[in-house]
């Protein structure tokens, strides 16, 4: 596959609300362009990870390189990158979007635009893309593709008129999406004979090859044995290989040069060197600087994750340095808590990132774990002026110490039918949202802006957004930056003694009702023990809501009927049992779904 | 003694005139068709048992239900011609029927002391009237009152009352009363049960619900609370104890030397045999119980001799088992559990393997440890439960 023609490379991706059928129509893509027989199609070919697939959501930015024989005649090769498709991603969806020429924006011809279709695009605008819009799903009997076509036009101002009608699940129309990404994308461009400068989408470990940096050559040319720098990070080795993406696979070729989409491996140990969004340059013969828009990836929300069993830390331990190889987002560090022993406090991009970590980790590490409250970072300015990001709320300082707090904000956008729009205000007011305006989409369909503190949604904001607007609401947000806050640390006393695990730090408004729900939950979750067990929200010392749990005082088997022991024994051995599964703090049991079921306490 | 060990028999009868809102045993109402040919496959039962214990003798019988009482006295002199016909019984054996005062005693007490009965237990539950109604029982007060004095006059002279503490809407002074009703007629032995609400009864589903906030308890009283309950348990230690009664397990009282003899061996480890539906056996270190379906029950043939009939199969208990039940059996009498008499079973001092749970017990107040013995105190028998759990090993 030597010497391809720039003007016949066609670099792209699909952006789409979540279920608008982006990866269908990825899969369809690549079937009609026969790399894969029908057979072979695991279902969606690009979301390769179990949770991906159950969930309908593309978690890793995954890539397949395709030949097309086009109607002029010509054969084109399409880079297809898959981009993740939730909110917790969006640095990984701009890096993705930076490595495309173009993007096809699918819309659902039955839901239209989600306030997630439009932050996806206006990225893909912002990145100078062109972007051609396709109506997925014609085939629903609720379709309605002509007025998501003036929508289109209206809300984006994109021209839709001759956009593909399509239905990725049926296959229906799909040649007429192959054959617009050849008009409508451009080709790259980019000197072959520059010096090196690639950008890093994305990358992965693998245990044979090392590190795999997934990149985009935008200048120069990369082959076996170029001494690499990645310029951020400033590490440096020598390539050991060059290829393409097939459909889950490797191809090895001879160089990647500008225009091209592909993979280097290097030997690099570690996905920290290789951070998305660092440029790749030849040490030997430097780009002058490197490609615009690299950050670094950083925690959004943190909590502790402690295995339920204490003899499984070195498991953990495992478990969490084998995810990290493949995920430069997670963070981990050890910590202790006197209530849950030895766990991790973790830091990850979003609360989906969380629950998916989470949920790889009992699923495919087989551990059974504790989770702690999410938090997020705050900024404890203390009299002295020395300024700590607290992770942790245990590790917050004395009061008397703290000059004032600040708290991350989010700019949210959302997107309801108007006739929900009285409860989803209401909800952002609950959560102390700022109101910034609103627009009309149409006569039904408005988008709000809210400004929002981040740890008023990192707990339940969705769901409840989800439930208050019968599941039409959208919503997307990025972080705007920190603003000063009145915040103190809710701690929670069980039998007068706190339990750092349940401490979390909370606007001091919301405080007491926030305190008084923890201990009505925790009233439920906690078994009666011999003894009375107050339970306590204080806040500073104070006492602010307080429940009691009260003493057995009868606990006795009925009449014994005719010598049925082994009815008995059930009884005990269940009694029994049921003790196993308990955290002893002091000298309470508590059982470990009461750490996880203080975190829903939205009532409606 | 003639050298042959002794066995308990107990005799399942699961007829009943009304199933009571409350209960959960394996009892229910039933024609007197099938109520003979029942009777008549359990003494297929009982014959083709007893040539398997030819070395044991019948210590204590027990005919217990439902309610042994809603059968013809002739079922009942039939049954104990079977059990003599195929056991050998002891002289001086304890042989019991529990009666319900609504099941016509008068023509049916004689029966049962000419079938060789001694021992009578009466099913009153309480003496005041809303609280009889409320649990569904079938008889008065004064039936009650009329079924015990027929019983002396029959010859009864060991009878027990069952009564029942934390009935919904019970309060300390109306079990006071019943307490006082029941005393005046000196009974030889009370058996004082606190209420369980369990699942699958129609109190069970009643109280469950409005447990869960589902509903509200339309018009039932409201459930004793537990506090109110230990309190009434209390103080019916306190009024039976001064009118002569001894506790001898959680539940049970009785005048000196009246305790009964069947219920202490199901806690002391004594071998026995259970006839009828769903009944428990413990023979040899080994458990096993009947099938519970009466209508499979119907159908089995004894002739075999065999143990086809059995529900689950034999459970030989292990050495830990035998432990952990030597405990929280032994538990319940108010004598507690002897150090001597764990030596003699097991060979080794019950502290090298309980003495961490003993101390610890001991130490919130749960138990009492006097000479060799170690036995509950009065808050461990309010939570026994609990101890007796504690008593399971690893």
């Amino acid at each position: 596959m030597a010497n391809i023609d720039q003007k016949n490379i066609r670099n792209f991706c699909i952006i789409a609300h979540i279920d608008h059928g982006k990866s269908t129509l990825a899969d369809r893509i690549i079937e009609k362009t026969g790399l894969l027989t029908q057979r072979e199609m695991q279902d969606q070919i690009l979301d390769n990870m179990d949770i991906e697939r159950e969930r309908g959501i593309t978690i890793k930015a995954q890539t397949v390189r395709i030949v097309y024989m086009a109607k002029d005649g010509q054969e084109y090769i399409f880079n297809l990158i898959d981009t993740p498709g939730h909110v917790d991603f969006n640095y990984e969806v701009s890096r993705a979007l930076a490595a495309c020429d173009g993007a096809i924006l699918v819309v659902d011809a039955a839901q239209g635009i989600e306030a997630q279709t439009l932050a996806n695009v206006y990225m893909a605008l912002d990145h100078d893309l062109d972007v051609f819009p396709v109506i997925n799903k014609i085939d629903l009997p609720s379709a309605d593709p002509d007025r998501v076509v003036e929508e289109i036009e209206d809300v984006i101002g994109i021209e839709a008129q001759d956009a593909p009608r399509i239905s990725a699940k049926t296959g229906l129309n799909i040649d007429e999406v192959l054959e617009a990404i050849v008009e409508k994308i451009p080709a790259p461009g980019g000197d072959a004979d520059a010096p090196l400068q690639a950008l890093i989408f994305d990358s992965l470990y693998d245990s044979y090859k090392g590190v795999i940096i997934f990149c985009r050559i935008k200048e120069g040319r990369v082959k076996k044995g170029t001494p690499i720098r990645m310029m951020a990070t400033g590490a440096e080795a020598d390539v050991v290989e060059v290829g393409y993406f097939g459909a889950g696979q490797f191809h090895p070729c001879e160089e990647l040069s500008a225009g091209m989409v592909g993979y280097i491996t290097a030997s690099i140990k570690n996905v920290k060197d290789t951070q998305v969004g660092d440029t790749v340059t030849d040490r030997k013969n430097p780009c002058k600087e490197p490609l615009p828009g690299y950050k670094k990836v950083t925690s959004m929300v943190y909590c502790g994750l402690y295995p339920a069993d204490g003899a499984k830390y070195p498991d953990l331990r495992d478990a969490l340095e084998k995810l990290q190889l493949n995920d430069a987002s997670l963070f981990y560090e050890p910590e202790t808590s006197i209530a849950l022993g030895f766990g991790f406090r973790c830091g990850f991009l979003g609360l989906l990132h969380l629950e998916i970590i989470q949920e790889r980790l009992e699923r495919e590490y087989n551990l059974d774990l504790v989770t702690t409250a999410p938090g997020v970072i705050y900024h404890v300015h203390k009299k002295n002026g020395e300024m700590i990001t607290l992770t942790n709320p245990s590790n917050l300082p004395d009061p008397t110490e703290i000059e004032y707090m600040e708290e991350p904000i989010v700019r949210a956008e959302i997107m309801v039918t108007t006739e929900f729009l009285g409860a989803i205000m209401k909800l952002c007011q609950e959560r102390r949202g700022v109101y910034l305006g609103m627009e009309y989409m149409e006569e039904t369909r408005a988008l709000l802006r809210y400004d929002l503190p981040l740890n008023e949604i990192i707990y339940d904001f969705f769901d409840a957004l989800k439930s208050r607007s019968r599941g039409y609401a959208s919503f997307d947000y990025e972080l705007k930056g920190y603003e000063r806050s009145e915040l103190v640390k809710l701690d929670i006393l069980v039998n007068r003694e706190e339990v750092d695990a349940l401490s979390f730090i909370v606007h001091a408004a919301s405080a007491y009702e926030r305190g008084r729900k923890m201990c009505e939950k925790l009233k439920e979750e906690i078994p009666r023990h011999l003894f009375e067990i107050p339970i306590q929200a204080a806040v500073g010392g104070k006492i602010i809501a307080r429940e009691t749990v009260k003493a057995v005082r009868k606990d006795v088997l009925a009449k014994c009927y005719g010598g049925d022991i082994s009815r008995k024994r059930k009884l005990l051995e269940k009694q029994k049992e049921g003790k196993k599964r308990m955290r002893q703090i002091g000298n309470v049991e508590i059982p470990q779904k009461a750490f996880m079921s203080v975190l829903k306490l939205d009532d409606e | 003694m003639n050298g042959k060990k002794d066995l308990e028999l107990y005799i399942h009868i699961p007829f009943c005139l009304q199933k009571c809102l409350y209960c959960d045993f394996l009892s229910f109402p039933a024609k007197r068709s099938m109520q003979a040919e029942y009777m008549d496959q359990l003494r297929c039962e009982i014959a083709s048992q007893g040539p398997w214990y030819a070395k044991y003798q019948v210590s204590t019988i027990f005919i217990g239900g439902g309610t042994p009482s809603v059968l013809d006295g002739e079922q009942i002199t039939l049954l104990m011609q079977a059990i003599k016909r195929s056991f050998v019984l002891a002289e001086d054996a304890e042989i019991t029927i529990e009666a319900n005062p609504g099941t016509q005693l008068a023509q049916k007490l004689p029966i049962y002391r000419q079938a060789g009965i001694n021992r009578l237990s009466l099913g009153l539950q309480s003496a005041v009237k809303e609280e009889l109604r409320f649990l569904g029982r079938i008889h008065s007060y004064d039936d009650f009152l009329m079924g015990f004095q027929q019983a002396r006059l029959a010859g009864f002279t060991n009878i027990n009352v069952d009564l029942m503490s934390g009935i919904p809407g019970q309060t300390r002074e109306s079990f006071k009363q019943t307490l006082r009703r029941v005393i005046m007629l000196k009974p030889e032995h009370i058996s004082a049960y606190s209420l369980i609400i369990e699942e699958g009864t129609p109190f069970g589903t009643h109280y469950g619900q409005a447990e869960a906030g589902e509903d509200d308890l339309r018009g039932w009283p409201a459930p004793v609370d537990e506090e109110e309950d230990r309190q009434i348990y209390h103080m019916t230690k306190v009024m039976l104890e001064e009118a002569g009664y001894q506790r001898y397990e959680i539940s049970n009282y009785a005048r000196p030397g009246c305790a009964c003899a069947h219920n202490i061996g199901y806690w002391t480890g004594q071998d026995y045999l259970g006839f009828g539906i769903g009944a428990a056996s413990y023979v040899g270190g080994c458990r096993f119980s009947n099938e519970t379906d009466i209508h499979r029950y119907l159908l089995l043939d004894f002739s075999s001799g065999g143990l086809e009939h059995l529900h689950g199969g034999l459970h030989r208990q292990s050495r830990k088992e035998q432990m952990e039940e030597f405990m929280f059996l032994g538990l319940r009498m108010a004598c507690g559990v002897s150090n001597v008499q764990f030596v003699h079973e097991f060979g080794v001092h019950m502290e090298s393997i309980y003495g961490d749970v003993i101390e610890k017990l001991a130490a919130e107040g749960l138990l009492l440890q006097e000479g060799a013995a170690v036995r509950l105190s009065d808050w461990g028998m309010d939570i026994s439960n609990y101890v007796m759990s504690q008593f399971l090993l690893d």
